[in-house]
This record gives structure tokens, C-alpha cells and sequence, in this order.
């Protein structure tokens, strides 16, 4: 292409995030959101001896549109008693954190030249817990900016356990650095190219990373933020209309985001230990196959998420903080300790 | 009384045994549902549910077997009726005369309200004539309220024919009988 030699290593690298981030949001992201929810819905119907969504096109493919605009053209009621400034800010503070995490997710290897990842931060891991974390301020603030007493709760449960699980989910990735050496995440990914994948030498770090996942996505076995039962619908419980839908989104975006985080520690990224799709792709075929990969393993995880949803009950909440505090922590310590003798014994021969 | 809480054991504090033992199930019902097609979901509005025998559905008013309305314009399931959704416009004394012989009358207007009306039954039971029924209809649809109000000729189209007795041509029979046959003394 002869007018991108015109512009400067500056001018394109600026052309180049945007496209990536235009198409990993609008094409990639967005899709895959809308798309898990009809997935949920579909495999929960499956479960339960029932249909699911089969009216909107053949086999309902076209369900999540119609939801789309449903949500849209519904009255966007906001309730006489609310603090209005945090009733507006949640719902984009609880969605805007799980896009921001895609940015250092490497989802492929390379399309052309460019290197298939937004930003290829050296600290990919770090940014990430800052920026999940951030999540938990749309939840806590949503919370807060109803001003009823179930929203209230459904907000403190959830600052509550996204705190607690934090720790455990950080502290379980930290043998995966030990044994990589970097903490960027192309580095882990090109670690794992050459060998194994981490999830077979690390399965109590992925183990405990997720469920802590579950933990952080509100997913059952622990969404006590929402409790139907018992706190009406949590958090979100004021929320009507499109500022709902963030919600929803929001909370399915974060789930593919830490299927991703998975797919990237655990599962080798973007490669397949046969047929050469380890290596880097030279070709563009190759590159969007790299992708491919990346996005199947994506949905692999995905419908982990949405099957446990359906096969165990919630956790009580003291069980919940239970296991969080004084079976996770002590595990994912002992799991750092036995790594770093394992290493230690490995460099002193 | 005290339940006694069981110590459990190693293994199901793990917790495994119960995640595989949910998976189990769900992926029985799963492939079932999936590849057995042994859904419960009624396809509704192409599929309808058999109404069973006895349902208190829509009540309707019938014809006998000669095609003649049934009420005789009596207004007692107007006066019974809880929810006020029944509306009676007796002919009045020059009205139009009933259908049947010997019946004195028969309504000159008759309007159910469908959106007023709880399907308690006590019209049809209340009815010395045999004249209304709480049919199978439970689906009552339209656009406005106006067309929830359903008119006597309405009524007795849904309503269709009754196969109970005719009260009134076996009261003529017995009136014919009794002047062939005097009452003895």
C-alpha cells in the first residue's frame, strides 16, 4: 500500500491502534458479548428441557438484535430518589474497565506487520489487576447511587468479594511469572510456544485463578451481588432501559476478558502446539488463523462459564469469603513457595 | 429437635464430588434436550394445550338443539355476578318475543365484559335455564377495550349448541300430557 509509506512512524502507528482498537471492540468484542448472552440463554434452555429463544430468525440467531433494540427504545426510567450524578456514571464505569483490558491482550500473532495486540505494555499483567479492579467502582457506585437498602447490599457483598478474590486471583498468577521471567504477555505466550502450556505446569494457579475469575465476574457459583432471591436483582436493581444493558454487557465483557486472561496464561495464547501454528504467522492466512485459534479457545472458556452457571448452587456468603480468605490465600502462597523451591532447586544443578 | 449434622468427609469438602456430579446431570439433560429432542416447551401458539374436562374458561352463551337462544333474559347472572361484568337489556314489554315457545322473553342485548370477568361461574351456576356456560376458552385477545365486550350475538356464536335438556318443550309436553290426562282424584 503506497500512501502509508507517505506517513510518519508516528502517523501510522496511530492509524494502526485505532483500527485495532475500532475492530477488536466493535467487531470482536461487542459481537462475542451479544452473542454469549444468546449462548447462555440457548445452553441454560438446554439444560433445562426447554427450547431457549427460537422465534427471531432460524434457531433465533437474530435474538440478540432484537434485545439490542429492545433495550434501546425502552422508556430509560430513573427513579425520583436516586443520586443522580453516580445513578449516570455507574453503568459506564462498570463497562468501560472491561474494554480497557483487551488492550494488552495479545490476540494474534501477526496480521501483515503489525503486531496483532493494542498496546504491548512490558507490565501487561499489572495493568490488568489495576484496570479489573476498577470494575468493582460501577458496581460499588451503582450500589451507592440507588439509594434503597437492596442495591446497597448487593454493592457492599460485591466490593466485599471482588476485594478478597483480588488477592487470591493475583497472587495465583505470580508462579506463572516466576517461571516466565517477564511480565508481559506476548512473553507468555512465546514461553509457551516452545513448550508446554502453563495450565499443565501451573494447574493449581489456574485453578485458583478460575474461580477466582468466577468470583470477579459475579458468575454463579458467586453472584451474591445479584441475589435474585434475596436482593431482588443487587445492585442493579434501580437500572431500567440501556443503563441496564451496560450493566449486562458489561458483565459478559468481563467474563470474555478474563477468558481471555486465561486463554493468554493458561492455554498458550493465540497457538496450537501442532502443524507449526506455534510460530508467529509470516502469511496473512496465518495471522487471521492465529486469531481464530485465539478467539475458539475464547469461546471454549466461555461456555465453561455459562455450563457452571447451570450446575451449582450459590455460595452462602460466609462460605464464599471462607473459601477467598483461608483456602485460596494459603493455597496460592503455597503454590508461589513450591515454585520458587522448584526453581531454586532447578538453577543451583 | 435437633438435626444432627453428619461430619463430612475429606473428599466432599473438596467439593469435586459435587461439581462432577453436577456436571453429570446437566450433561445428561443437555444431550437429551439437544439430541434426544426431549424438550417440555409447548410450541404456543401453533401447539395448544388440551383443556381438560370441567375448566372454567370464557363463559359464552348457548343455543339448544333447535337453534333457539337459551336465556330468558332473567338477569339473575347479572345480579350474581361479582365482578359487575355482565350487562342485561331486558325486549321490554313491546320487545321482539323469545325464540322458544313458552319461554316469556329473551334478552334484547346481552354483554359480558371479558376484561372484567374473573371466571368464577357463578353465572352458569346460578342459571335456571341452562343457558350460559364457562367454556374452553382461555385466550382472550384485542386491540381495545371496546372490543373485550362481548355482544349477545358474539356470545352465542362462541357459545355454540347445548345438548342438555330443553326445560321449556318438556314443560309444553307435560302441559299437554296433563289436559290429556286429568290429575286423579
Amino acid at each position: 500500500m503506497p500512501f502509508l509509506e507517505h506517513l510518519s512512524p508516528t502517523q501510522q502507528f496511530l492509524l494502526f491502534s485505532t483500527l485495532k482498537i475500532v475492530a477488536a471492540i466493535f467487531l470482536v468484542l461487542l459481537p462475542m458479548v451479544a452473542y454469549s448472552v444468546l449462548a447462555e440463554r440457548k445452553i441454560s434452555a438446554f439444560i433445562q428441557d426447554r427450547v431457549g429463544p427460537n422465534r427471531v430468525g432460524p434457531f433465533g440467531i437474530w435474538q440478540p438484535l432484537a434485545d439490542g433494540l429492545k433495550s434501546f427504545v425502552k422508556e430509560d426510567f430513573t427513579p425520583d430518589h436516586v443520586r443522580k450524578v453516580y445513578f449516570w456514571l455507574a453503568p459506564a464505569l462498570s463497562l468501560i474497565p472491561a474494554f480497557l483490558t483487551v488492550a494488552v491482550i495479545p490476540f494474534g500473532s501477526f496480521l501483515g506487520k503489525q503486531k496483532m495486540v493494542i498496546a504491548d505494555l512490558n507490565v501487561g499483567i499489572l495493568y490488568t489487576f489495576g484496570i479489573v479492579s476498577l470494575g468493582v467502582y460501577g458496581i460499588v457506585l451503582a450500589g451507592y447511587a440507588a439509594n434503597s437498602k437492596y442495591p446497597f447490599l448487593g454493592g457492599i457483598r460485591s466490593s466485599a468479594q471482588m476485594i478478597s478474590y483480588e488477592i487470591a486471583m493475583g497472587m495465583s498468577v505470580i508462579p506463572v511469572f516466576m517461571l516466565v521471567g517477564d511480565l508481559n504477555l506476548s512473553q507468555v505466550i512465546n514461553y509457551q510456544s516452545g513448550g508446554a502450556w502453563l495450565v499443565f505446569k501451573q494447574p493449581v494457579s489456574f485453578f485458583i485463578f478460575l474461580v477466582a475469575a468466577f468470583a470477579e465476574t459475579n458468575r454463579l457459583p458467586f453472584d451474591l451481588p445479584e441475589s435474585e432471591t434475596e436482593l431482588v436483582g443487587g445492585y442493579h436493581t434501580e437500572y431500567s432501559s440501556m443503563k441496564f444493558a451496560l450493566f449486562f454487557m458489561a458483565e459478559y465483557a468481563n467474563m470474555i476478558t478474563s477468558s481471555a486472561m486465561m486463554v493468554t496464561l493458561f492455554f498458550g495464547g493465540w497457538t496450537l502446539p501442532f502443524g507449526g501454528l506455534d510460530q508467529p504467522a509470516s502469511t496473512l492466512t496465518g495471522g487471521l488463523l492465529h486469531i481464530g485459534i485465539f478467539l475458539g479457545k475464547i469461546v471454549a472458556l466461555m461456555g465453561v462459564f455459562i455450563w457452571v452457571r447451570w450446575m451449582l448452587p450459590r455460595f452462602r456468603y460466609d462460605q464464599l469469603m471462607d473459601l477467598g480468605w483461608r483456602r485460596f490465600i494459603p493455597v496460592a502462597l503455597a503454590n508461589i513457595l513450591a515454585t520458587a523451591v522448584v526453581l531454586w532447586l532447578q538453577g543451583a544443578k | 429437635m435437633i438435626v444432627k449434622r453428619t461430619e463430612l468427609s475429606f473428599w466432599e469438602r473438596l467439593y469435586l464430588p459435587a461439581i462432577w456430579g453436577g456436571f453429570k446431570v446437566t450433561a445428561r439433560h443437555f444431550v437429551n434436550t439437544v439430541f434426544r429432542r426431549k424438550s417440555v416447551t409447548m410450541q404456543y401458539p401453533e401447539q395448544k394445550w388440551v383443556v381438560p374436562e370441567g375448566y372454567r374458561g370464557a363463559p359464552y352463551l348457548v343455543k339448544d338443539q333447535e337453534d333457539n337462544t337459551k336465556c330468558v333474559s332473567c338477569q339473575l347472572c347479572e345480579f350474581v355476578c361479582p365482578p359487575k361484568a355482565i350487562k342485561i337489556t331486558p325486549p321490554g314489554p313491546e320487545g321482539q318475543p323469545a325464540d322458544r315457545r313458552n319461554a316469556e322473553k329473551m334478552p334484547k342485548e346481552f354483554e359480558i365484559n371479558m376484561l372484567r370477568c374473573i371466571f368464577c361461574g357463578f353465572c352458569q351456576e346460578v342459571c335456571p335455564e341452562e343457558a350460559i356456560f364457562l367454556e374452553r376458552d382461555y385466550s382472550l385477545t384485542g386491540l381495545s377495550r371496546g372490543e373485550m365486550i362481548y355482544n349477545k350475538e358474539k356470545l352465542l356464536s362462541l357459545g355454540g349448541t347445548h345438548a342438555g335438556t330443553q326445560k321449556w318443550k318438556h314443560k309444553l309436553e307435560e302441559a299437554k300430557e296433563q289436559e290429556v290426562f286429568p290429575v286423579k282424584d
